[in-house]
């Protein structure tokens, strides 16, 4: 997950869709995001490198539709819905989750055990 | 006919032009011979309708003069188009009523365009008086020969006529002569002068005799005694000596501070008595007098021989007069300076306003204290700026005309046009606020063009002389330069940046407060003291105060109080009152300044701690 400025960055990644619960009358998700080019990034107790700016998943609310579908907490969000999320605002990350017209968010996250998941399986071949 | 006479009577070389002109311009020969032929009587009547007009300029109505000759023009070209068509005359009350708005019409009926060229021709027409040049409104006829033809036989009184016309129009816009402005600014002055000039010293004087009476009282009650009944005193040692040392340096203390506080001449005539004043000057006067009272009684009828009590005596009053001096210092001179209310002043004509804050006045003490900061902060009154174009207001209602299709009964009709014509009006788009805005925007562009011009042609002039170093006169003989005092100075680079300046303050309207030789010893006075063009410039770029264009002349200025409370009482919330002169007014409100509630808070100099702004966590 560490970031080379300059170059493209490679991670796996897991899709994760998540439908999105009509609570009166907000639209929630279920979890809690932290991080943004304009946080303080060494803050951050999830990312290794504490000098990525990604927007992370600080709480997954229980029950709900993030952990319904499979969203953990520490995960580094890298795309909704085709949107990147790897360089925006706090705010600017914020809005694009919860875009009142979508009933649907559709996730590319990363997680470091994702990576060990795919090189163990790499080596046991 | 008039009007070409009186060009001729005052340039006596123009006579023939004229008239060959008018004869090539279209007429024929048989017009010309009716003109010679004209009956007096109506010739009578067409000069008397002149002479109504011409009255109106001596009595310097704020009307301007150059509106007044179109009007003269109008009569002219309305009499002179009469007899050219060989109409009969109406009788001369019509045509007055005629002549009033012909000229007018004439003025507003030209397209915004064209008005330069109009003005320029208008200053053309006024200067050279030539009214063939009008011709292009109608027929003109002239024959500016026949006045001096038949002088001596119908003309009469009408020779004074024409002498009242050619000594009465003042040209207000060729660049010498007294303007319009002039003429009224001269009249105001001379009504400023104030009808009693001891009617100032009045009050001061009968104080300074109060005065003197009570510091000279105590030296009385002292010498009274030894002169009268010396013998008979007890002899009074070194108390006493005492007392007189201390008599001395308070009297002398009394007479230094009421010197210093309170005999200055005055500034501003009041129109009630100063209320304080009298009170105080009422009190010293009871005070005196009933020590004399006491004196009298006590002293000098059973010959007191205790002089030490009578030095007690005359000391105690010299005490109870500081106490009073002390008493007047507080009412008079403390009172009003701690700020209580706050005054807005607010000019009539053009809305410049001040705020100001005084303590507690009487209105009228209020009153020459703004007067005081008016002549300093306000910008001065200049009343050719006042007011929009007539163009452009008057274009509203001269769009219209009513005919009225064949009905005659005529009732109902004039009520029914006018109704019609201002429901017309009110429905038709008015355009006039876009005139406005392009008029203004034309002004402004050409006044800092104007500016422009003037800015450099100063600088210019600047750089043509230098001041002489003591030592370079000296040491230069071989260029010997003439060298000039300011004054010369001043009038030889005044040349290339006159016609610059004189344009300048023609487009601002400020030709009347800088003449010639005002501007050249102003230039006389920067260059002796070694100021830029820049420093130059600032008297002329923005309108100063009143201050800076007064002249030194004893006599006061005029001003009028108008309030409807008694001028004597108090200021207090809402009290309106205005300051009157001719033209103007300053209307003054009076507000309290409010109650400040002033709290406290400490803050430890160390509590002042930060911390880095931890990533916000936001649930979606």
């Amino acid at each position: 997950m560490s970031f080379i400025p300059g170059q493209p960055v490679t991670a796996v990644v897991q899709r994760i869709e998540i439908q999105k619960l009509r609570d009166g009358d907000n639209l929630i998700l279920g979890f809690s995001i932290g991080g943004g080019i304009d946080q303080d990034a060494s803050q951050n107790p999830f990312s290794e490198d504490k000098s990525d700016k990604g927007i992370y998943v600080t709480r997954v609310s229980k029950g709900g539709p993030a952990e319904v579908a499979g969203l953990r907490i520490g995960d580094k969000i890298m795309q909704v819905n085709g949107w990147d999320m790897t360089m925006v605002t706090h705010d600017q990350a914020r809005k694009r989750l919860t875009k009142k017209k979508e009933d649907v968010v559709r996730l590319l996250i990363t997680r470091k055990s994702l990576e060990e998941v795919v090189r163990q399986s790499m080596m046991q071949h | 006919m008039m009007e070409g006479g009186a060009g001729t009577w005052g340039r006596s070389g123009r006579v023939g032009l004229p008239f060959g002109a008018c004869i090539s311009s279209g007429l024929n020969g048989d017009g010309n011979m009716s003109v010679l032929s004209f009956p007096s009587a109506s010739k009578i009547d067409s000069l008397r309708s002149k002479v109504e007009l011409l009255k109106l300029p001596l009595t310097l109505s704020s009307k301007s003069i150059s509106e007044r000759k179109t009007q003269l023009g109008g009569t002219t070209e309305r009499s002179r188009g009469g007899a050219g068509a060989h109409k009969p005359r109406p009788p001369a009350p019509d045509m007055d009523n005629e002549s009033q708005y012909s000229g007018y019409s004439y003025k507003s009926s030209h397209s915004r365009s064209s008005r330069k060229h109009r003005d320029r021709r208008d200053r053309h027409r006024s200067k050279s008086r030539d009214s063939s040049s009008r011709g292009d409104k109608s027929v003109t006829i002239q024959a500016p020969g026949e006045p001096l033809l038949d002088a001596e036989s119908t003309r009469g009184d009408d020779r004074d006529d024409n002498w009242g016309e050619t000594t009465t129009v003042v040209t207000g816009t060729s660049e010498h002569s007294v303007s319009n402005e002039d003429l009224t600014r001269a009249s105001k002055e001379l009504e400023d002068s104030s009808p009693l000039e001891c009617r100032r010293f009045a009050g001061p004087v009968l104080s300074g005799i109060l005065g003197l009476f009570a510091l000279l009282t105590p030296l009385a009650f002292l010498l009274l005694p030894q002169l009268l009944w010396r013998d008979s005193l007890e002899p009074c040692g070194t108390p006493c000596e005492g007392l007189y040392v201390s008599l001395a340096f308070k009297l002398l203390v009394l007479l230094i501070s009421s010197w210093a506080l309170f005999f200055r001449p005055p500034r501003a005539t009041l129109p009630r008595f100063f209320i304080f004043r009298c009170l105080l000057m009422a009190l010293v006067f009871l005070f005196v007098a009933s020590y004399w009272l006491f004196y009298g009684v006590r002293v000098l009828e059973p010959r007191e021989r205790d002089y030490r009590g009578i030095v007690g005596y005359a000391v105690s009053l010299v005490d109870a007069l500081l106490f009073i001096q002390y008493l007047a210092l507080v009412l008079l001179e403390v009172r009003h300076l701690r700020p209580a209310f706050c005054l807005k002043v607010v000019r009539t004509t053009d809305g410049a306003s001040r705020f100001y804050n005084v303590g507690h006045l009487s209105i009228q003490r209020a009153a020459v204290w703004v007067l005081d900061h008016y002549y300093t902060d306000f910008s001065v009154y200049n009343p050719a700026l006042l007011n929009l174009p007539k163009s452009i207001l008057s274009k509203k209602m001269s769009g219209f005309k009513v005919y009225s299709l064949g009905e005659e009964n005529s009732t109902n009709n004039s009520t029914g046009q006018s109704r019609a014509m201002i429901a017309a009006a009110a429905r038709r788009r008015d355009n006039s606020h876009n005139e406005y805005y392009y008029e203004e925007a034309e002004m402004d562009r050409r006044i800092r063009k104007r500016k422009a011009r003037l800015v450099v042609a100063v600088e210019e002039a600047f750089t043509h002389i230098k001041r002489l170093q003591d030592d370079e006169a000296a040491t230069s003989p071989k260029h010997p330069r003439e060298v000039m005092d300011p004054r010369e100075a001043a009038q030889a680079i005044f040349a290339p940046m006159a016609r610059a300046m004189q344009k300048y303050l023609r487009t601002t309207r400020q030709q009347p407060y800088h003449s010639m030789e005002s501007i050249i010893a102003h230039l006389q006075f920067c260059i002796t003291h070694n100021m830029t063009p820049k420093a130059f410039l600032e008297r002329y770029l923005t309108p100063g105060p009143t201050m800076q264009y007064q002249r030194e002349n004893g006599r006061g200025r005029q001003w009028t109080l108008v309030s409807e409370e008694p001028v004597t009482s108090a200021l207090r919330q809402g009290l309106v009152f205005s300051l009157r002169r001719l033209d103007f007014a300053l209307v003054v409100t009076v507000t309290p300044l409010p109650f400040l509630n002033l709290g406290e808070e400490f803050i430890d100099p160390k509590s002042h701690k930060f911390v880095m702004r931890l990533q916000s966590e936001t649930s979606v």
